[in-house]
C-alpha cells in the first residue's frame, strides 16, 4: 500500500513536469501550427536563467593570500561573494533561495526570448512545410545549446533548493502510517504545486480573458478569425512569448530536482512531443491529462514487482502507451480531427 | 563562472607541433605507402602522429575537454617543452624530451561522441588519413572496446583513456590495447575493507545500476566483495541509462529494509540518481538501528563538481586525484594547473600518463612498429608516475597499481577540492589472477 | 523539382553521370580532405539511407521519425549473419534486406494506420522502443552498449576452421571489405539503390505515391486505396535502411545500439530536408553534407586554424583563429545548427534547390541547350 502511493506520489511529481514542458508545445502546435524542436532548448534556457542568476549572485571578490599556495604553485584565492559582503542576511537569504527568486529574472529574459524567435524566425514559418520547420527549430535549437555550453561548459551545474525545503517531508505520519515509511521530498511537492498553478493559470487566462477566447478561436478556425478582421498574428506572437514563459519556468524549477547541463533540452524533447500526441494535437487538457497519464504509468512500470513479470518494461513503458493510445484513439486522448494529420 | 576553458597560448601551439594540419592535407591515396612499409603509418619523416579520440560533445565533453588538455600537455613533454611534467620523476628514462625515437610528436584530434560509431568512424580517419600511428582517449568502456578492437583489425596501438569496465582487458581484450585505468574488480576489492571498516559487516545493500555492461560489470564486483565480508543485497534494480529522474527507483529504497544504498551509475546518471537519493532523505535515515548510507563505487572530480554538497561523506574508489601528495602527482598537478590554471581531473591523468607509457615504449623498443611496441609495454614495471609502483601486466595489458578510495569532503576549500583520499589501496590488494576475466588476447597486429 | 519531364534518355545519361562522380569520388574529394576509405563509405551508406528513406518522404509525404531502427536491424542481421555463416558480404546483404523488410512491414502496417504527426510519433515509438530494449534487455541478442561483433569462437559455417586465423572482416571472394574495395562495394550497391529509386521515381508506382501526397482523400473517391502503396513503400524504404545497416557492418564489423537511437533517425531527416525532399540527387548531397562536417569539422583544432590562418598578420590572427574555433572541434554542432537554418531560411527547397537556381542562372543565357533538364516546378 505505501509502495503504491509513493508511486502515485512519484508519478505526479513526474506527470506535473511532464504537463508543464508539453503545455507550451502543444499550444505552439494548436495555435500556431509549427513544430516547434527548440522547445527542449527553452526548457534549458529557463534551467540555465537559475543557474546564471545564481553565478551573478556568486560574483566573488578575489583576495589573495600571499601566505598559502595553491597545488600547483600559484598564490591561494579567497572568495567571497559580493552580495554576502555588502548585503549581509539579505544577502544570504538571495543566496539561499535564488532558484525561486530567479524566476523574477526567467520571466523577462524567456517573454523577450520568445518574442525575438517568434518575430525573427518562427513568423516566417507559419505557411511552410512541417519539414522546414522541424530543420529550422532543431537548428536553433542546436545553436541556443552550444551557446550555452561555451559559456557554461558540458558538466551539470548543481542547483540547490532553499534550505527550509531541501529535506523530505514524513507525510506518512500524517496520513495514520508509521512514520518514516512515506517521505517525500519537500521541493518535489513545491514542484508539483508549482506545476498546477501554472497549468491554471494559462487554462484561466485562455478561458476568462478575451485575449484566450481569440487565442482559442484561433486555435478552432484560424482562417475565420482573420476574416472577422481579427490581427490574429499579433495574438500568436504573445502566445508563443507565453509558451517559452511556461517551458522556461519549468525549466527553473526543476534545476533543484535534475542538476541543468546544456543537453537536459534534447533530453526531454522527444519525451514531450509524445506527450503532447498522445494527448492529441492542439488539444491543451489532452496534453496535461498525458502527462500525468505517462508519469503515472511509469512510475509504477519501474517497480521490481512488474519489472521481475516483464523485464525491461520501464524503458519502454511510455513509447508502448503512446502505440497503444494512438491504435485504440486515432487523434491521442482529446485531439481533435483535421490538426496536422497532413 | 566556474568552468573557464584556458586557450593554450600561441606560442606553445605553433611550437606544439606545427604538423598536425600538415598531416591534414596530406594526400594518401595516391602516395599509398602500404607497400614501402614494415608496418602501418610507419612515420617516414620527421614526425610522428599521435591520435588523440576524445568526446567533444554530449555529456562527457568537459571530461574529454581535459583529456585533451593532458594529451597536449604530454605532447609538450615529450618534445622538450615546458617544465617536463611526470617525465622528471618517471622511472624509465629513455625519453629525453627531444620526442620519440627522434621523432617529433605530432597529434590530430577528434571527437568520439560517446558513440561506438563515431568513435571508431574518428579512429578510422586517424588511421587511414592522418596516418595516426596510436589512438588513445575516450570516457565511456562501450567506446574503448570499440575502438580497441578497431585497431586491433587495423593494427595501430591502442592506449585505452577512461574505462572501468572489466570487459576492456577482460573477455574483451586485444593484444594491440592497453589500459592503465583501473576496473570494477579493484575498485570492488579496495572498497570493502574501508566499507567493512566504517560500516561494518551486517548491512543490507540495495544496488541501482545503469543498465548496461558496464553498470553490471560495477554491480556485480561490489557484490562479489561485499557478500564476502557479509553484507546482504536486498535487491539490485536496472535503471535505464539516462532515465534523469530517478525518484520511482529511489522510494521503494525507502521500505526496502536496506540500510546501504549503492549507486552504479556514472557521469550525468551518478549526478542526478545522488542528487535525488539525497533529496529523498535517504542520508537522515535510521534503518536497522543504523544510519543509511550511500555508496557511489566510482568517482571523478567533474562528477563530485556536477552533484555539489550531495557527495559530502559519499565514499567511492577513484584512480587518481591530484591531492597526492608524491612526487609524481606533485609534478604533474603543477605542470598543468600552471598551464591551465585548475587541477587535472583523473581523466586527465590517465590519459597524460598513457601516452607517456607508449612514448617510453616505442622509445625502449626503438621502432613504432605495434608488436616491438606491445612487447616493451608488456611486463614494464615503474613508477613516479602518481600510482606507485606499477605493472603492465603481460597477460591481459592491465595497469596493476595501487587504488585509492574517496570521500566526498565536509568543508571543501575551492571548487575543485571536493574529494579526500581516505585510503590508498595497495596494489597486492586490488590483483586477480589474470585468465579469471576471460577473454584472449591474441596476437599483435602490425597491419601488413 | 529535378528531372520533372524527363525522357528515358536523359534519365540514363543522368544516372552515367552521376555512377562516373560516385566512382571518381576518391579523386574529386581529396581536395577537401575527404578522400579516405572511411568517410568515403560513409557517403555512399548514408546517401543510400537516405535515398530509401526519400523514397517514403519525399514521394508519400509521410515523415517517419524512426528510420533508425531498420538501420540497426540490417546491422544487427548483418553481423549475425557473419557469425553463422561467414564472413562473405552477399548473404549478410540480402538477409538484412529481407529482415529490415518483415520489419518494416509489421511496424508498417501498424504505423500506417495513422497519418501526419501521429504516424510520426508512432514509427518514432517504435525505434525508441526497439532502441532501448537492444540496449539493455536484449543484449544477449546485440551485446549491449559494447555493440555486436563477430568473434573467433563464432560457427561460420561456410569459412570453415581453414580461415581462423584471418582478420575478422568481410571478405567477397578474397577481397577485404575494407579501405577502397569496401568503398567500391558500397559505391556499387549505392548506384543499384539510386538506380531503382530513379525507377521507382519514374513508374506508375511512384505517380500513385505522389498523388497520396498531393491530395490523398481525392484518390480515395477515385475508388483507389492509398494504403497498400504507401505500405509498399514503407518496407521498400525500410530495406532501403536496413541494406545502409548491412553495409556499415560490412566496411567495419560491428552493429551498436545507438544506431537505433532518435537521433539517428533524425539525422537521416535532417539529411533529406536539407538536401532537397523529393528530389533524386538532393538527399544524397545531404547525407554527405553532414557526415562531412561530422568527420573533418570535428578534427578541427587550434593548431589547425594556426596553420590555415598562419599567412595573417600576427594582431589579425589570434582572434580570428579564436572566433573559429568556436565552430570547429568540440564546436562542430554549432556549424551544423547554423548551416541548417541558413540553408532552410535561404533556400526552402534544400540544397537541390540551390542547384537548380544556379542551373536557371546559367540557362537563361544559353537558351534551351540543355532542354531535358532542370525544368521549372511543376506545382
Amino acid at each position: 500500500m505505501d509502495v503504491i502511493l509513493l508511486q502515485l506520489l512519484n508519478g505526479l511529481d513526474k506527470g506535473g513536469a511532464y504537463a508543464l514542458i508539453a503545455l507550451g508545445l502543444t499550444l505552439i502546435f494548436g495555435t500556431l501550427g509549427v513544430v516547434n524542436f527548440a522547445h527542449g532548448a527553452l526548457f534549458m534556457l529557463g534551467a540555465f536563467c537559475a543557474v546564471s542568476f545564481h553565478e551573478i549572485l556568486n560574483i566573488e571578490m578575489v583576495a589573495i593570500d600571499p601566505e598559502k599556495t595553491t597545488a600547483w604553485g600559484t598564490p591561494l584565492e579567497i572568495r567571497t561573494p559580493y552580495v554576502e559582503t555588502y548585503l549581509g542576511d539579505f544577502g544570504h537569504w538571495m543566496l539561499n533561495y535564488s532558484v525561486p527568486v530567479s524566476i523574477l529574472l526567467a520571466i523577462p529574459v524567456m517573454l523577450l526570448v520568445g518574442f525575438v524567435m517568434e518575430r525573427g524566425l518562427i513568423k516566417h514559418f507559419y505557411n511552410r512545410p512541417h519539414a522546414d520547420q522541424i530543420l529550422v527549430t532543431f537548428g536553433l535549437a542546436i545553436v541556443l545549446q552550444e551557446i550555452i555550453k561555451t559559456v557554461f561548459g558540458a558538466n551539470p551545474i548543481p542547483q540547490t533548493a532553499p534550505q527550509t525545503v531541501r529535506g523530505a517531508a514524513d507525510i506518512g505520519a500524517a496520513l495514520g502510517f508509521d512514520p518514516g515509511v512515506i517521505v517525500y521530498p519537500y521541493w518535489r511537492m513545491v514542484y508539483l504545486g508549482f506545476a498546477a498553478a501554472v497549468i491554471g493559470a494559462v487554462f484561466a487566462f485562455l478561458k476568462f480573458t478575451t485575449f484566450g477566447m481569440v487565442v482559442r478561436a484561433g486555435m478552432a478556425d484560424r482562417d475565420t478569425v482573420g476574416l472577422l478582421g481579427i490581427n490574429i498574428e499579433r495574438r500568436f506572437t504573445i502566445v508563443f512569448a507565453i509558451a517559452a514563459v511556461v517551458a522556461g519556468l519549468a525549466g527553473v524549477m526543476y534545476t533543484p530536482i535534475l542538476p541543468p547541463d546544456y543537453h537536459m533540452g534534447m533530453d526531454f524533447l522527444v519525451l514531450s512531443f509524445v506527450v503532447v500526441v498522445v494527448g492529441g494535437m492542439g488539444s491543451l487538457p489532452g496534453a496535461v491529462a498525458a502527462g500525468f497519464l505517462l508519469g503515472i504509468l511509469q512510475s509504477f512500470a519501474s517497480m521490481n514487482e512488474v519489472k521481475a513479470i516483464l523485464p525491461g518494461i520501464d524503458q519502454i513503458i511510455i513509447y508502448l502507451v503512446a502505440v497503444v493510445i494512438l491504435l485504440v484513439r486515432p487523434r491521442g486522448l482529446l485531439g481533435r480531427k483535421g490538426v496536422m494529420e497532413s | 563562472m566556474s568552468f573557464i576553458r584556458k586557450p593554450l597560448n600561441r606560442r606553445s601551439i605553433l611550437r606544439a607541433g606545427a604538423m598536425g594540419g600538415a598531416a591534414l592535407a596530406t594526400p594518401t591515396i595516391f602516395t599509398s605507402k602500404v607497400w614501402s612499409q614494415t608496418y602501418l603509418n610507419e612515420p617516414t619523416g620527421a614526425e610522428v602522429t599521435f591520435g588523440f579520440n576524445v568526446p567533444q560533445t554530449g555529456a562527457y565533453a568537459d571530461e574529454g575537454a581535459d583529456e585533451l588538455r593532458a594529451y597536449q600537455l604530454a605532447v609538450k613533454h615529450l618534445n622538450g617543452e615546458g617544465d617536463g611534467g611526470m617525465l622528471n620523476t618517471f622511472s624509465s628514462k629513455a625519453l629525453t624530451g627531444q620526442g620519440v625515437n627522434g621523432k617529433k610528436v605530432a597529434f590530430v584530434t577528434g571527437d568520439t561522441q560517446t558513440k561506438s560509431d563515431a568513435a571508431r568512424a574518428s579512429a578510422k580517419r586517424m588511421i587511414e588519413k592522418d596516418g595516426a600511428i596510436m589512438i588513445t582517449g575516450g570516457s565511456s568502456s562501450g567506446v574503448a572496446i570499440a575502438v580497441q578492437s578497431l585497431c586491433q583489425e587495423a593494427g595501430v596501438i591502442f592506449m585505452a583513456g577512461l574505462t572501468h569496465s572489466n570487459d576492456t582487458t577482460g573477455k574483451d581484450k586485444r593484444a594491440n590495447g592497453f589500459r592503465h585505468f583501473f576496473n570494477t574488480e579493484m575498485s570492488g576489492a579496495a572498497l570493502a575493507p574501508v566499507l567493512k571498516n566504517a560500516y561494518g559487516t551486517d548491512r543490507k545493500a540495495y544496488h541501482l545500476t545503469a543498465d548496461y555492461t558496464w553498470g553490471w560489470s560495477q554491480e556485480g564486483s561490489i557484490k562479489k566483495y561485499t557478500e564476502d565480508m557479509g553484507w546482504e543485497t536486498v535487491a539490485a534494480v536496472r535503471t535505464p541509462l539516462g532515465a534523469g529522474d530517478f525518484s520511482q527507483y529511489i522510494t521503494p529504497v525507502l521500505n526496502s529494509g536496506a540500510d546501504v544504498l549503492v549507486l552504479n551509475h556514472y557521469g550525468k546518471d551518478m549526478v542526478n540518481s545522488l542528487t535525488q537519493a539525497v533529496q529523498f532523505g535517504l542520508r537522515d535515515k535510521q534503518v536497522n538501528g543504523k544510519q543509511f548510507e550511500i555508496i557511489v563505487p566510482l568517482y571523478s572530480r567533474l562528477m563530485a563538481q556536477g552533484a555539489g554538497e550531495n557527495v559530502k561523506g559519499i565514499f567511492g574508489s577513484t584512480n587518481w586525484h591530484w591531492s597526492l601528495q608524491d612526487e609524481g602527482s606533485k609534478a604533474f598537478v603543477k605542470s598543468f594547473g600552471q598551464e591551465y590554471g585548475f587541477p587535472p581531473s583523473q581523466a586527465a591523468h590517465t590519459c597524460y600518463v598513457q601516452a607517456i607509457l607508449y612514448a617510453d615504449a616505442a622509445q625502449r623498443a626503438g621502432s613504432f612498429m605495434p608488436s616491438a611496441v606491445g612487447e616493451s609495454l608488456e611486463g614494464f614495471e615503474f613508477e613516479g608516475m602518481g600510482n606507485g609502483p606499477t605493472l603492465y601486466r603481460a597477460a591481459d595489458h592491465q595497469c596493476f597499481k595501487d587504488v585509492l578510495v574517496v570521500k566526498g569532503k565536509e568543508n571543501p576549500s575551492s571548487q575543485f577540492d571536493l574529494l579526500e583520499v581516505v585510503e590508498v589501496t595497495p596494489r597486492a590488494q586490488v590483483e586477480y589472477p589474470a585468465d579469471m576475466l576471460g577473454g584472449e588476447l591474441g596476437n599483435f597486429n602490425n597491419g601488413v | 523539382m529535378v528531372l520533372k519531364n524527363s525522357s528515358p534518355t536523359s534519365d540514363l545519361i543522368f544516372f552515367a553521370v552521376f555512377a562516373v562522380a560516385v566512382l571518381t569520388m576518391p579523386v574529386w574529394l581529396e581536395p577537401i580532405g575527404a578522400g579516405y576509405p572511411d568517410l568515403l563509405q560513409k557517403f555512399a551508406i548514408y546517401g543510400l539511407f537516405a535515398t530509401g528513406f526519400n523514397l517514403l518522404f519525399g514521394l508519400t509525404g509521410y515523415l517517419s521519425f524512426g528510420h533508425a531502427a531498420f538501420l540497426g536491424v540490417g546491422s544487427y542481421t548483418a553481423v549475425w549473419t557473419f557469425k553463422l555463416l561467414g564472413m562473405n558480404p552477399i548473404p549478410a546483404v540480402i538477409m538484412a534486406i529481407i529482415t529490415s523488410g518483415i520489419f518494416a512491414l509489421l511496424i508498417g502496417y501498424v504505423s500506417l494506420r495513422r497519418s501526419g504527426i501521429y504516424f510520426s510519433i508512432l514509427t518514432l515509438a517504435f525505434a525508441q522502443m526497439s532502441y532501448n530494449l537492444a540496449y539493455s534487455v536484449l543484449t544477449p541478442i546485440t551485446n549491449g552498449e559494447t555493440g555486436l561483433r563477430v568473434l573467433r569462437s563464432d560457427p561460420r559455417l561456410f569459412d570453415g576452421a581453414g580461415e581462423a586465423q584471418g582478420p575478422l572482416l568481410a571478405n567477397l571472394f578474397g577481397f577485404e571489405m575494407t579501405g577502397y574495395a569496401g568503398f567500391y562495394f558500397c559505391a556499387v550497391v549505392l548506384l543499384i539503390g539510386f538506380f531503382i529509386a530513379q525507377r521507382i521515381f519514374r513508374s506508375p508506382f511512384g505517380i500513385m505515391l505522389r498523388a497520396v501526397k498531393t491530395n490523398q482523400n481525392r484518390m480515395t473517391y477515385t475508388g483507389l486505396n492509398p494504403r497498400p502503396y504507401t505500405l509498399a513503400a514503407f518496407v521498400i524504404s525500410g530495406m532501403y535502411a536496413g541494406l545502409a545497416g548491412a553495409l556499415l557492418c560490412i566496411t567495419d564489423p560491428l552493429a551498436g545500439a545507438e544506431r537505433m537511437q532518435w537521433t539517428a533517425s533524425g539525422e537521416v531527416v535532417l539529411m533529406t530536408i536539407l538536401g532537397g525532399a523529393g528530389t533524386l540527387l538532393g538527399p544524397i548531397l545531404g547525407a554527405a553534407l553532414i557526415k562531412y562536417f561530422e568527420n573533418i569539422f570535428s578534427a578541427f583544432n587550434e593548431q589547425t586554424l594556426h596553420e590555415i590562418f598562419g599567412f595573417l598578420p600576427d594582431f589579425l590572427e589570434y582572434p580570428v583563429v579564436s572566433v573559429s574555433s568556436l565552430f570547429v572541434g568540440e564546436g562542430w554542432h554549432l556549424t551544423l545548427g547554423v548551416l541548417f537554418m541558413i540553408i532552410v531560411i535561404f533556400l526552402p527547397g534544400g540544397l537541390m534547390e540551390g542547384v537548380s537556381r544556379i542551373t536557371r542562372l546559367f540557362r537563361r543565357k544559353p537558351q534551351k541547350s540543355e532542354p531535358s533538364r532542370a525544368t521549372a516546378p511543376a506545382e
